[in-house]
């Protein structure tokens, strides 16, 4: 009786977790998938057949192809950027005395307390024509015309990086918080110059941060929506852009379901694939 | 000339002195350790030694060459942590091939050397393992083994057994005590555990509140400690207060005991100290009468509380197979006259 109800408790306690997430996530995933799976008519509407025209039309359509294969370039220029700033930035941060660590990290987490829609108009005043950056290159001599940024990859890229580093500079700096601080003092000891050690010794300890890291910015980055629809807009559209375009505009809801379900997958394909990666490769190391 | 030397060590944190005039000469192959009750600066010294924290002021000399300004990487010295800081990525065999890297030495002549170590420290088996998958006790030899490899001259040992249950410990005092003669390495080990300093090293130094209290062999210190911080902190020892009367007479308590003085003045206040194991109990009626308040068996010896008119004493006796004495029961002590040792004041 007694072992019964002790297994039956785990049950009750995630229950409520467990339909609030099936109700609030479930449901919306599965209507997005039946939806994405009717054709549509520009003049009836939403038709009541079941069908695969939608996939067939995304997976077929050079113009889609362009779409994708942006996004996930655009995720993986990132990601790359956010480690090659973020990581340093974390190691910087795990050295500094507490006062000034506790500023720092303000510093670092600020761009998280403002809303991103906030944050990207900024961007986008900086980068328009007749903002910031153009006043900075034409006082200095750089440029006679107005330099722009905005409806650009490089734009994205920057307001994206802005927007994600921190989630890399948290991920890293917990795994560098782990990191024994005398198997430093170890490598040291043994010969180890200082950058050897940081190389080694340090860097691959904090190695399983880089990496959860590069996972939350690049799932991140391949379905953010704001900051690619205000820099990138119309012109630059990446796959969330698209799919709310198909919704908003053409209202070719089916298509923009369809969309989004392939970005879906996508995404989780990479992620699991990645992640399966990653225990082969660090399940002998870590716990 | 020694192989080791400190002269006047000095360490401050900002107000707090860690590390006071702090001098030593260590000879080579020799045993010391640095004993003393946490915060007397014993770490803080072996990280000067290591080059981890720069002395405020002082020299450290190693073979005749002043090493006090040599960065930590350039001092060879071989070094096993409290924690072990094994390299968790690595296995065995690289954690202990490392330092040979370091030392450019080629790829099959390092991983032949560190297979070689782990032999030594009877790890042989467990060489392509990680530091996760291995008990305290085998990361604790992969760290000796990473420190002796690289043929250090001085090897230091911060805690080294500090974090192995007590059985462990035992049999790696005496594991590590022959391997350090049969390398003949010079080691300096930092303990607050006096049964590891007795057990394991050629001289102790004592050291309280950044200072050396005193530098003897094992023997030695614990036969003729110099204050009663020393006698207190090596060892169990009983410590009473009295007042000596005449040339032969200390009034402790309500009781008069019968002790040499000639060399005190009379009415001064002295600390006697006498060892619990050289206390002798028996029935006889003869000595000083004590009420055991408290008995308890530890299997080789029997620890008493006892009171009588002095105060309470610790006594250790020798388990002899025969049932010890029980609470409540009234026996006599004695002790040997060189047993007592008096000191005039607190330190």
């Amino acid at each position: 009786m007694e072992l019964t109800q002790r297994s039956n408790t785990p049950y009750f306690l995630t229950g409520p977790g467990v339909i609030f997430f099936a109700v609030l996530l479930g449901t919306p995933m599965i209507m997005t998938l039946l939806l994405s799976l009717h054709s549509y008519d520009f003049n009836t509407g939403i038709q009541a057949d079941w069908t695969i025209a939608n996939y067939i039309e995304v997976l077929g359509d050079s113009y889609f192809h362009k779409i994708f294969t942006r996004t996930f370039g655009l995720a993986l220029l990132v990601t790359v950027i956010c480690v090659v700033i973020g990581v340093p930035e974390a190691y910087i941060l795990s050295r500094l005395s507490n006062r000034w660590r506790s500023i720092f990290l303000l510093v670092v987490l600020g761009p998280l307390l403002i809303s991103v829609v906030v944050r990207t108009l900024g961007w986008a005043l900086f980068f328009g024509g007749s903002g910031v950056l153009t006043m900075i290159s034409q006082a200095l001599g750089f440029a006679e015309e107005p330099v722009s940024l905005m409806f650009t990859f490089t734009g994205m890229t920057i307001a994206l990086v802005h927007v994600l580093v921190p989630f890399m500079v948290i991920a890293v700096w917990a795994a560098l918080q782990k990191i024994d601080p005398q198997s430093e003092d170890a490598g040291l000891s043994l010969g180890a110059s200082k950058s050897t050690v940081l190389w080694r010794i340090t860097l691959p300890q904090a190695m399983p941060g880089i990496l959860s890291g590069s996972l939350m910015v690049f799932a991140l980055t391949a379905s953010a929506f704001a900051t690619p629809a205000i820099i990138g807009g119309r012109r630059m559209k990446v796959v969330a852009t698209a799919a709310y375009d198909e919704y908003l505009s053409t209202l070719n809801w089916p298509l923009g379901a369809a969309i989004a379900m392939l970005l879906l997958i996508a995404n989780i394909v990479i992620i699991v694939s990645y992640n399966k990666f990653i225990e082969r490769r660090f399940a002998k190391v870590f716990e | 000339m020694s192989f080791l030397t400190f002269e006047a060590l000095n360490k401050t944190f900002n107000d707090f002195v860690a590390v006071r005039d702090m001098s030593l000469s260590v000879e080579r192959g020799e045993f010391i350790s640095l004993l003393g009750p946490s915060g007397c600066g014993k770490t803080t010294t072996l990280q000067m030694i290591a080059g981890l924290l720069p002395p405020t002021s002082g020299k450290i000399l190693l073979d005749g060459k002043d090493i006090t300004a040599t960065p930590p990487n350039k001092r060879g010295l071989g070094i096993v942590f409290q924690s072990y800081a094994l390299f968790p990525h690595m296995s065995a065999t690289d954690n202990v091939a490392f330092g040979l890297e370091m030392r450019g030495i080629e790829k099959n002549e390092r991983l032949e050397r560190a297979r070689k170590a782990l032999d030594q420290v009877k790890l042989g088996q467990f060489a392509d393992r990680h530091p996760k998958d291995m008990s305290g006790g085998q990361r604790q030899r992969v760290a000796l083994a990473r420190a002796l490899v690289i043929e250090p001259p001085v090897l230091l040992l911060d805690e080294p057994l500090s974090n192995l249950d007590a059985k462990l410990r035992e049999e790696m005092r005496i594991e590590l005590r022959m391997l350090q003669q049969d390398i003949g390495v010079t080691t300096i080990l930092v303990t607050h555990d006096q049964e590891e300093a007795l057990s394991m090293s050629d001289r102790i130094v004592v050291m309280k509140q950044g200072g050396i209290s005193q530098i003897a062999a094992p023997l030695d210190l614990y036969e003729r400690p110099v204050n009663t911080f020393v006698s207190d902190f090596v060892g169990k020892t009983n410590l009473l207060t009295g007042t000596i009367v005449s040339d032969n007479e200390v009034i402790i308590g309500e009781d008069t005991i019968s002790i040499d003085t000639r060399q005190y003045q009379h009415k001064s206040s002295v600390i006697l100290s006498i060892r619990p194991e050289k206390l002798s109990m028996s029935c006889d009626k003869s000595g000083y009468e004590v009420r055991v308040e408290a008995a308890i068996f530890l299997g080789a010896s029997w620890l008493y509380s006892v009171s009588g008119a002095m105060g309470e004493l610790f006594v250790t006796q020798p388990n002899t197979g025969k049932a010890g004495y029980s609470k409540g029961d009234i026996a006599w002590l004695s002790w040997p006259e060189d047993a007592i040792t008096l000191y005039t004041g607190a330190a």
